[in-house]
């Protein structure tokens, strides 16, 4: 397992690999459509992307997120259930010391919880009808921005 | 004039027109794109001309309503007879929170109910469990025990309505619960209607709200088919549902293909359980998604009943006319529905009620504008059951039974969506059936595949979405009210549950789960230990826990 969080960064400084994300589906939600098309999405678009299947505890899409190494979380919850479960996983991150892991959330989520999620540090929050170059673009970008403020 | 005669004079008419008509006009206005389809991406013709329908035989493809194969609806007088029934799926919070929303949609002249369950209770975990977490009555009604089942139902008298109960996995425990509510208020097991959905192969393709692996699931269902047979004969023990099929990203034609497949499935299964075809296929019923696609939609559902009618007797041998009826219910499809312009969605759902209407749905779910933010409101909830009221009462389309039968289009359509189905069956066949499809991927796989081309095409702005990819607004221009659920609904429900387990005969409740798992392991029908169960106010949770002991869980293959 690579718990090293500073090897990580350097490795990511030095630019040459790809950008790598985890699609999780945290929760009991069983709806998979978006979390699959993005995921494809985002591989189509030269990302290396895992997908952790459904039904997954916050407990272990961070300990994914570690073991993949990865500079992008994408979390997908149509159940209304995301107020429990984006905090828990924004507080996990921390603890684990990976605050520097873009998080994004897509899914059936009110307006006035999108700027709720924004303050716990969630990048963005893409709702049905999102285009998928949008996305890409969005997670290129932050990426980068990322970097940016690690280095 | 011979039939060969009349089609080469045809063609010819066509060729000249096609010549003198069309080729001036294309050449000084070209039409607006290479190639139209449908939401499907299915591609249609400019012009349909009797040509298209050559083949087909009056008697033999359209014919009657109420006779075989029910092209043209279940009833022979449809609509003029009695309308659909509007049932508004419905649950939200507490048991207490939807028996109120329930009450007002009943006042509101809704005919039937249809209980929407959070995912703890879809799950087959109780509200208090660590995975339920965030979740309790946040997409529907939390029930975990015969108790709040009690108080769903309170004060309204189950034999005067019918009940649709979306459960799968679980669903022999909720359908227990209603049956002992309904012995509680003294109504006839005889008398009350209603459906469970009860329906684990969509779920393995689509939903993926799963407990037990495939053969257990199938027998739970078979259990509740043969139950209902014998003792309560007017229940629906089955939705075998296209809706979640579509919503994962599925064609029109995939929906109706894997849907249909799907109920050959659960017939296969009940035949081989010993059951005769005649004695439960009366009471199978569907349930359909209804998408944007105004023709694509009308097609796909007078095909459901003509492929239906035609599997049922021919490969099944069912004499019964009432078995090879396809009856069902529709839902507008949640997935067109946008978070953007959210007003604009008020009118995508009244073209598809629209078209479920045409194709001769016996009940509709109307969406409401919000649901692509939240759950309904109880305004837009209203605004929903209004638009079927109108569509009713106001357009006229129910004057007449299957309006569109003879439009070539319409025709042809139907017809490929037939034959469409037909090459999914033999697929599908040559795969060892529906179990042995879904345990390598086949129709997941297709789903994902479409859902992606689908989104591609969205993204390439070959296919336009109002307020999304074209005529986008910076700013939303009205902001949407938002019903929220807070987790003062989970603190509830714990508390019940607390109360409940110190209260309750434990000794008793030990013994009913013991019996249930004696019966679960031999080949008795679990029905009437699940319902000895529930009378001891087992919970949702224990109930299918004691299942889960026998049975193993299913997972997910990967691929």
């Amino acid at each position: 397992m690579i718990a090293d969080p500073s090897w990580a960064t350097s490795r990511r400084a030095m630019g040459e690999r790809k950008i790598r994300v985890l699609i999780a589906k945290p929760g009991l939600d069983g709806h998979d459509r978006g979390a699959k098309v993005v995921a494809r999405a985002l591989r189509d678009a030269g990302m290396e992307v895992i997908y952790t299947g459904l039904r997954q505890t916050p407990e272990q899409i961070v300990t994914a997120a570690l073991q993949e190494d990865v500079d992008v979380i994408g979390l997908s919850i149509l159940s209304g259930a995301h107020m429990t479960l984006v905090p828990r996983v924004m507080q996990l991150l921390q603890e684990k010391g990976l605050q520097d892991v873009v998080v994004f959330v897509g899914g059936i989520i009110p307006q006035e919880d999108i700027p709720k999620l924004k303050a716990l540090g969630v990048a963005e929050v893409f709702l049905p009808g999102t285009l998928l170059e949008q996305i890409v673009h969005v997670v290129r970008q932050s990426v980068k921005r990322s970097l940016q403020t690690s280095e | 004039m011979t039939t060969r005669e009349m089609t080469s004079h045809l063609e010819e008419a066509l060729s000249r027109w096609e010549e003198q008509t069309l080729r001036p006009t294309l050449a000084r206005l070209p039409e607006r794109a290479a190639e139209f389809t449908t939401t499907s991406l299915r591609p249609i013709k400019r012009l349909y001309t009797p040509l298209d329908v050559q083949h087909l035989d009056f008697e033999r493809d359209i014919g009657f309503p109420g006779e075989y194969p029910f092209t043209r609806g279940i009833h022979p007088t449809m609509y003029r007879g009695k309308l659909w029934t509007m049932r508004q799926f419905a649950g939200f919070g507490t048991a207490f929170d939807t028996n109120k929303r329930f009450k007002y949609l009943l006042e509101q002249g809704q005919t039937g109910l249809s209980v929407a369950f959070d995912l703890p209770t879809l799950m087959g975990l109780d509200s208090d469990h660590p995975l339920a977490e965030g979740e309790v009555g946040k997409c529907g009604v939390a029930v975990s025990s015969l108790e709040d089942m009690e108080v769903l139902f309170d004060g309204i008298p189950l034999e005067d309505v019918t009940t649709s109960m979306t459960i799968n996995a679980p669903a022999a425990v909720i359908f227990a619960m209603y049956l002992v509510v309904a012995e509680k208020q003294g109504a006839d097991w005889k008398k009350i209607s209603g459906t469970i959905q009860n329906d684990i192969l969509k779920e393995y393709i689509a939903q993926k709200e799963w407990i037990y692996p495939p053969a257990p699931s199938m027998r739970l269902i078979v259990d509740t088919i043969a139950f209902c047979t014998r003792e309560v004969p007017r229940w629906h023990p089955i939705s075998i549902s296209g809706y979640h099929i579509r919503e994962a990203g599925a064609t029109a034609l995939q929906e109706l293909a894997f849907t249909l497949r799907d109920g050959i499935e659960y017939v296969e299964w009940c035949v081989r359980a010993g059951l005769d075809v005649d004695a439960f296929a009366p009471r199978l019923s569907f349930f359909f998604n209804c998408h944007n696609d105004f023709f694509e939609e009308i097609a796909k559902f007078r095909a459901a009943r003509k492929v239906w009618a035609r599997v049922m007797r021919e490969r099944f041998g069912a004499r019964d006319p009432r078995s090879w009826m396809c009856r069902f219910h529709t839902q507008t499809a949640g997935c067109s529905l946008t978070a953007q312009q959210p007003y604009n969605n008020v009118v995508r759902t009244t073209i598809q009620a629209l078209a479920a209407v045409l194709g001769g749905t016996q009940s509709l779910h109307t969406n409401a504008l919000d649901e692509a933010l939240a759950l309904p409101t109880e305004f837009t909830a209203m605004l929903a059951l209004r638009t079927q009221q109108i569509i009713a009462h106001e357009s006229g389309v129910v004057n007449t039974v299957d309006p569109l039968a003879g439009s070539y289009f319409v025709e042809a359509l139907t017809n490929e969506m037939e034959q469409g189905c037909y090459e999914y069956f033999e697929k599908i066949d040559a795969m060892g059936g529906m179990i042995a499809a879904i345990e390598r991927g086949f129709p997941q796989k297709e789903i994902q595949e479409a859902a992606y081309r689908y989104q591609q095409a969205v993204d390439r702005r070959e296919k336009i979405i109002v307020g999304v990819n074209e005529y986008v607004l910076e700013k939303e221009p009205i902001e949407v009210p938002i019903l929220y659920i807070d987790e003062s609904v989970a603190e509830i429900q714990k508390e019940r549950l607390r109360r409940l387990r110190a209260r309750r005969d434990n000794t008793r409740v030990r013994r009913t789960l013991e019996a249930l798992k004696e019966a679960a392991r031999g080949t008795e029908n679990t029905m009437p230990y699940i319902l000895e169960c529930v009378r001891a106010y087992a919970t949702l949770g224990e109930i299918c826990d004691a299942l889960k002991e026998v049975f193993g869980e299913y997972q997910e293959p990967p691929f």
